[in-house]
């Protein structure tokens, strides 16, 4: 989203991350294979990810400290799973706030109460809130605590020369500029990613124009801890609410304003405050922690792969915040692409590898536009039919159950389904009624003392059920004999088997597997059939 | 498949009654009627081929 921060006080405290000269502006340094430009949510995931499989990185960000603005809020189950590698989601779930349920309301009476976890049994819930700030204070801490990373704040990229094998990356720096060789450059730059200005390319899609102000604030009292979604609530009865908790105490108000609302009028803090005193009554005290009034925009880039170069999180795509598709994408994207990146580095897969990461998440972004432009248009109705069928919805909504379905506050994120990846291979036995197929993440669930996801390896993991009949080379083999929930979730068998990749995506199962049916899906996986 | 011939026992009353729903509403209120009737009905239908299908031939 594009927001004009009003640059309030925040109580969370900015720390400066130390600039050091570069190696290379006194003539040393080497090529890299993988440099980073920018240090978000995408681009320290991917660094922490490559770290992990040996493969080592500069990440360089244009200034020196986390996310101005708590802006991505809500962490999913999906990315708390992928950052719990790094050492840092435990911190996250206690630092932050766990939320499960949430309460969508017409006017003054809730009509639709949702529970996004209803069954026990995963190690992380469906959200944890926890401002970016923090987020990116882990990853951040988790990247200087590694030697393979090199991070380099106040490092500007300003040229990008694409070669066949490699990429020259041209940086600014508070000392003078260098020159980074690079096999590979992984832009997750941002919405306004210099990197795909400087090679002009195209960043299609579509323009909202509604404009939503978000009033972070200090609420001294007792805070909801669930999600709330208020249609036409008496304390603002031409519009939408959201209001969510986060850590801190703090909780964010999302205001919808319509097309005509005065950006620089609507920030003002006493205007702010008499929304506010509106919606908590007279009795509140609050302190202001970040105001901003955005719109936003679902656009995506037409490739995210352009030879050497690649696109990761919001430089490649954008969506509405409703669903929470922006943050946890940009991880997801960073988690499927680190782990083939590895494998082209080491020379165990060819570059085709790279394709696979262009076709699947340019599918995932797909459907995260897609649900991402059906909230808009359920919460921001651009024509009068569309709103006549809104209202509808809402007013049955508490008489009918099935319109309760149909009010669409945000689809939250949930890991998107990669179907018909040419990396993974389709099922060739029928009898499945249940559980992750190729192209969709595992599933969490208990096994022994501890967690299913815990047991997939960074490379090819081959779950199975019952004594695995062959040793598959360079795959892990994790054999699960216990009865429960594991077994209903995968829908077992004695037999049952499925080959999951190290982003933890099934790339394929069988029934009843050979040792070749195997060793074949793990050749496909590697992009080397 | 949708139904294309007469599948009401007493298509007068039926037709009358819709139209006499919307006396005495305004413009605005027959929209907000119309689409609510359409949501209750498309519920009850169920069947996803025939709403598309009605959709399709039910365009001006």
């Amino acid at each position: 989203m594009d927001g004009a921060g009003a640059g309030r006080l925040s109580s969370y405290d900015y720390r400066h991350y130390p600039y050091r000269r570069p190696a290379e502006l006194d003539g040393k340094g080497s090529r890299r294979p993988v440099v980073i430009a920018g240090a978000g949510l995408a681009g320290p995931t991917l660094a922490l990810s490559l770290a992990l499989r040996g493969v080592p990185s500069v990440l360089l960000d244009d200034d020196d400290t986390v996310s101005f603005g708590s802006r991505s809020i809500c962490q999913a189950q999906h990315s708390l799973e992928i950052w719990d590698r790094f050492g840092i989601a435990q911190r996250m779930v206690e630092k932050g706030i766990t939320w499960e349920e949430g309460e969508v309301y017409l006017r003054d009476q809730p009509i639709y109460h949702f529970n996004l976890a209803p069954e026990p049994g995963h190690k992380f819930p469906a959200f944890v809130n926890l401002q970016q700030y923090y987020v990116e204070e882990y990853l951040y801490d988790a990247c200087l605590a590694e030697k393979r990373i090199e991070l380099r704040p106040r490092n500007k990229v300003v040229g990008v020369s694409p070669r066949t094998d490699g990429v020259l990356v041209e940086v600014e720096t508070p000392d003078g500029r260098y020159t980074l060789e690079a096999d590979w450059l992984v832009a997750c730059d941002g919405v306004r990613s210099p990197v795909r200005h400087l090679l002009g390319l195209p960043f299609p899609g579509e323009v909202f124009h509604d404009q939503f102000l978000i009033a972070d604030i200090k609420l001294l009292g007792e805070l909801p801890k669930e999600r709330r979604f208020w249609f036409y609530p008496p304390f603002h009865p031409t519009n939408s609410v959201l209001l969510h908790r986060q850590a801190d105490n703090i909780l964010r108000a999302d205001f919808q304003l319509g097309h005509d609302a005065d950006p620089e009028e609507e920030k003002k803090p006493e205007n702010v405050d008499k929304r506010l005193r509106q919606m908590f009554g007279p009795e509140a005290r609050w302190q202001h922690e970040w105001t901003s009034v955005y719109t936003f925009t679902c656009r995506m880039m037409e490739r995210f792969v352009h030879g050497r170069v690649v696109f990761a999180g919001d430089a490649a795509h954008v969506v509405s915040p409703f669903g929470a598709r922006g943050g946890n994408a940009a991880v997801a994207d960073a988690d499927n692409l680190a782990w083939k990146l590895a494998l082209v580095l080491k020379g165990e897969a060819p570059d085709g590898l790279i394709a696979s990461y262009d076709s699947e998440r340019r599918a995932a972004a797909r459907e995260n536009i897609l649900n991402s432009t059906r909230s808009t248009d359920f919460i921001t109705p651009k024509f009068p039919a569309s709103r006549a069928f809104r209202d509808a919805t809402l007013s049955l909504a508490r008489d009918f159950p099935f319109a309760r379905a149909l009010i669409n506050s945000g689809r939250l994120s949930v890991p998107t389904v990669q179907a018909g990846s040419p990396i993974d291979t389709p099922d060739a036995d029928a009898d499945w009624s249940s559980g992750p197929a190729p192209g969709q993440a595992v599933v969490d669930a208990p096994l022994g003392n501890g967690w299913l996801v815990d047991r997939v390896g960074l490379g090819f993991t081959l779950l199975t059920f019952g004594k695995c009949a062959f040793t598959p080379p360079g795959i892990t083999v994790v054999e699960i004999e216990e009865d429960g929930l594991v077994r209903q979730r995968y829908d077992a068998r004695p037999g049952t088997a499925y080959l999951v990749r190290p982003d933890r995506y099934v790339a394929a199962r069988w029934r009843q597997p050979s040792a070749e049916m195997v060793q074949s899906a793990l050749e496909r996986g590697k992009g080397r059939s | 498949m949708l139904q294309r011939t007469l599948n009401l026992a007493h298509p007068d009353d039926i037709y009358n009654a819709i139209v006499d729903a919307h006396k005495e509403l305004s413009e605005e209120q027959c929209r907000t009627f119309d689409a609510r009737l359409i949501l209750l009905l498309v519920n009850h239908i169920g069947d996803e081929a025939v709403i598309r299908e009605a959709l399709k031939e039910a365009r001006p």
